[in-house]
């Protein structure tokens, strides 16, 4: 059998046709992953086919860590300034910051993706975190119509029902009352429903940071929103919807159904991470509603509606449908189903030489708990099932890691999850094959990334 | 609560000093009673926030406009983004377009079966005319919203909807006529929620979803052909990916600088400073008072992006008299038709602004 996760056997050698578009063709394959097709870039893989394509030249670079002619690093032989001098004082930043050297870790927009940065995405580096927590100022961002820090003295909660009956008493919370409330502390994922969205046609950017980077994961503190509406007497029987509302410009609006706050899942949060909510995260309030796509959990919370019908607000009927090939949009669809990714290594980066790696990724689900996540590396032929670091948590990012060792071969990584219910993530062609190309939320499908013989690594599309 | 003098008292008093305690307990509060906590929302501001408006048009405030006026306003605050006929696609997607007469009379927007049609426009999406008040109510225009008053709303939400053909010229849509107006939308039937990923039991197929993989674990029927991925030359679409890495790590970044094959361990250099304190000053004063609404730091968003300004003027001598005039009066013409309006910030942030563009708006 072969097994590539704990021998040296040779991995298959997988052509990758290269330099066969045009420099004109690069705005094509934007234009058209936008558009959701595909036809170009297979027209050109088929016409690179016939050519006699070529693959990736080149080996990995050369060993990382050698001894210097001379016996011995310099960087160990001649001691640093800070071995030998005096360092910085405490309290030298009051709220201290990531180390200078750490730059090149920023969350970042797509360049084109939008035409205004007040509506618009930022997207996390998944590639350079560790864990399941995302550092709070490296949460992705989405705004609708620019980001406030609004000051939390002034900032009002309020309730009330679609029309009188509903709720007994329309109910009126400053944050200071709301934060006397019992609250409660959880750790959820939240993922834009569009996430990995301008890859439903082909590949369309280079990085994990690009394809999967619109997804955080924090510990959330706030009150069931459960609790509020039984303060206020809520006739649930008939109130089954319930309309979130923001503060901001947009004052963005969802409707999310009973059933979730009946669970006690749905929490008005102020916290994140031990500290407040970042303002570009919604300060002082926000909704969090577990499993469900970000657009739900309305930040810079104003007003919950109970009302007996759904609202079909502009991003339930307009953005966050999902189009299906016999041209009906799939209306208020927000579960995000179970995912995963590997993010080390992944596009972009370079395995500088053979021998050992750790494959480590990311899975969550939806609906539930990550049971298991398989890795492969020959593109989905065979697979190894991965180790999942605890704890593992409800609707909640799960690591997993895999021992590899690199033969210095063309490999095709990928990970495939399955949740508690039984869910197993799809392939791109099984994914496809129901809701064609042209959705742009709810991709879920595998992720491949190409490791070529050079070392560097690469996003593609399997068919 | 139960004072040590209770505790004091004689042995045959226990028993009654124990039903003391237990009733001093009762000061836990009960886990749904919170005395003290919240009160009730005035009718006055109930009314101030509960703008929703629903696809039954419960909600919807009384009052009329009509296309005509819609036009004015449309003109006035909504061009300048959105294109005069709702068609442009700089700012942000269509509006308007891809929609047919046939369309009206079905109920489905034919175009949104044929994978060949370029994007999807506003009205061939949205299935609900109230969607479309209720958020032009809520969030339009773009830098002033829930400034229209309720009859600009229907009047812009009546010329909108006569730009793709739904009503007539003459119309003057109304909470009176709004349903036969929703009577004619073009996607009106084009929504489903026949899909598993509502989580309620109201709508929806009760969560089961639509993929059925399965986990195979060894020779599986897989064709693992690479079909799509980014062509070399636009490996640096994104920028230099060796700096979107950490310095250290199993994997360092790309140099996608340079072709594919040449990338070799980045010298570590020392990181970049950031922006200097000038141009923070200048951005966030730029950021308070909205400029970045309309105009990007490099790029063309509405007007002109904020360099592209100061590359313009360089050594223009009277570039901060001419700017803090251009930025306090507004102007129109010099970077295109659509006019930058006066603007009403204090003299001396608009003469910081125009200094630090005068300098060259230096990072």
């Amino acid at each position: 059998m072969p097994d590539p996760f704990d021998t040296q056997r040779p991995g298959r050698l997988i052509k990758a046709p290269e330099n066969f578009i045009g420099p004109e063709g690069v705005k094509t394959v934007f234009r058209e992953a936008k558009e959701g097709r595909r036809d170009f870039i297979r027209n050109a893989f088929a016409a690179a086919v016939a050519a006699g394509g070529t693959a990736a030249a080149g080996g990995a670079a050369a060993q990382a860590n050698p001894v210097p002619a001379d016996g011995g690093d310099p960087n160990i032989l001649n001691l640093p300034a800070h071995t030998t001098g005096l360092g910085q004082g405490v309290v030298t930043d009051g709220y201290g910051l990531p180390s200078k050297y750490e730059k090149n870790v920023q969350r970042r927009q797509s360049p084109g993706l939008t035409q205004t940065t007040q509506a618009s995405v930022s997207f996390a580096p998944l590639q350079s975190l560790f864990g399941i927590v995302t550092p709070s100022g490296l949460h992705f961002e989405r705004h609708h119509q620019g980001w406030w820090d609004i000051d939390p003295s002034k900032h009002r909660l309020m309730l009330n029902g679609s029309d009188e009956r509903l709720m007994k008493k329309p109910m009126v919370f400053t944050m200071d009352e709301l934060m006397r409330l019992p609250q409660v502390s959880r750790f959820h994922f939240i993922e834009c429903g569009a996430n990995s969205g301008m890859e439903w046609g082909n590949v369309a950017v280079p990085t994990c940071q690009y394809s999967h980077g619109m997804i955080s994961c924090s510990e959330f503190t706030g009150v069931p929103l459960k609790v509020l509406l039984d303060m206020a007497g809520t006739d649930t029987k008939r109130a089954r919807y319930v309309l979130a509302e923001g503060a901001d410009g947009s004052s963005m609006t969802r409707t999310i159904p009973m059933e979730l706050i009946e669970s006690g899942e749905v929490i008005v949060a102020y916290g994140q991470n031990g500290e407040m909510l970042r303002p570009e995260n919604g300060y002082p309030l926000r909704l969090v509603v577990p499993g469900i796509q970000g657009v739900s959990w309305v930040k810079y919370l104003r007003r919950i509606e109970v009302g007996d019908k759904p609202y079909a607000t502009k991003d339930e009927a307009i953005h966050y449908i999902d189009l299906m090939p016999d041209g009906l949009h799939r209306q208020y669809s927000g579960i995000q189903e179970c995912k995963s990714v590997i993010t080390t290594p992944s596009g972009g980066q370079v395995l500088l030489d053979k021998g050992y790696y750790t494959v480590s990724g990311l899975a969550w689900s939806g609906r539930g708990k990550v049971r298991r996540v398989d890795v492969s590396a020959d593109g989905g032929r065979n697979w190894r099932t991965a180790t999942l670091q605890g704890p593992v948590m409800d609707k909640c990012l799960t690591r997993f890691t895999l021992p590899w060792v690199w033969d210095g071969k063309p490999a095709l990584l990928q990970s495939r999850a399955t949740d508690d219910t039984g869910y197993v993530q799809p392939t791109y062609r099984q994914l496809r094959a129901v809701r064609g190309t042209r959705s742009i939320y709810h991709n879920n499908a595998i992720q491949t990334w190409l490791v070529q013989e050079s070392g560097e690594v690469k996003n593609v599309q399997l068919s | 609560m139960s004072s040590s003098r209770d505790r004091l008292m004689p042995l045959k008093r226990l028993a009654l000093a124990t039903v003391a305690v237990l009733a001093a307990g009762s000061v836990w509060a009960q886990s749904t009673a919170f005395p003290g906590i919240g009160r009730a929302a005035t009718p006055k501001e109930v009314q101030a926030w509960d703008i929703d408006v629903r696809p039954d048009f419960k909600g919807l405030p009384k009052g009329s406009g009509s296309v005509q006026r819609g036009q004015d306003v449309w003109e006035a605050k909504c061009a300048s983004c959105h294109g005069v006929f709702g068609e442009s696609n700089e700012v942000f997607s269509p509006l308007v377009g891809g929609t047919t007469a046939a369309d009206i009379k079905t109920g489905r927007v034919a175009r949104l079966t044929d994978p060949g049609f370029p994007g999807r426009t506003t009205l061939m999406k949205v299935a609900t005319v109230s969607t479309l008040w209720d958020y032009i109510n809520r969030a339009m225009p773009w830098n002033a919203p829930k400034s229209l008053s309720t009859d600009d709303v229907y009047a812009v939400t009546a010329f909108l909807l006569n730009l793709g053909g739904v009503v007539p010229d003459n119309f003057v849509m109304s909470d009176a006529n709004i349903a036969e107006v929703q009577a004619r939308m073009p996607n009106r039937n084009g929504m489903t929620t026949n899909h598993g990923l509502w989580s309620g039991k109201t709508m929806g197929n009760g969560g089961r979803p639509d993929v059925r993989a399965t986990a195979c674990m060894s020779n599986c029927a897989v064709e693992p052909t690479v079909a799509s991925f980014l062509p070399d030359f636009a490996r640096n679409a994104h920028g230099n990916l060796a700096e979107q890495q950490r310095l250290v790590g199993p994997q360092l970044g790309a140099d996608t600088t340079r072709p594919p094959g040449s990338a070799a361990r980045p010298a570590a250099a020392a990181p970049s400073a950031g922006p200097s304190a000038a141009t923070q000053a200048a951005l966030a004063l730029a950021r308070g008072n909205n400029c970045l609404a309309c105009h990007g730091v490099d790029n063309k968003v509405v007007g002109p992006g904020l360099r592209e300004v100061a590359r313009k003027y360089a050594g223009r001598a009277d570039a901060v008299t001419y700017l803090t005039e251009k930025i306090l009066k507004g102007g129109q013409g010099v970077w295109g038709a659509i006019p930058m309006p006066a603007q009403t910030l204090a003299d001396a942030d608009a003469k910081a602004i125009a200094q630090w563009l005068a300098d060259g708006a230096k990072p």
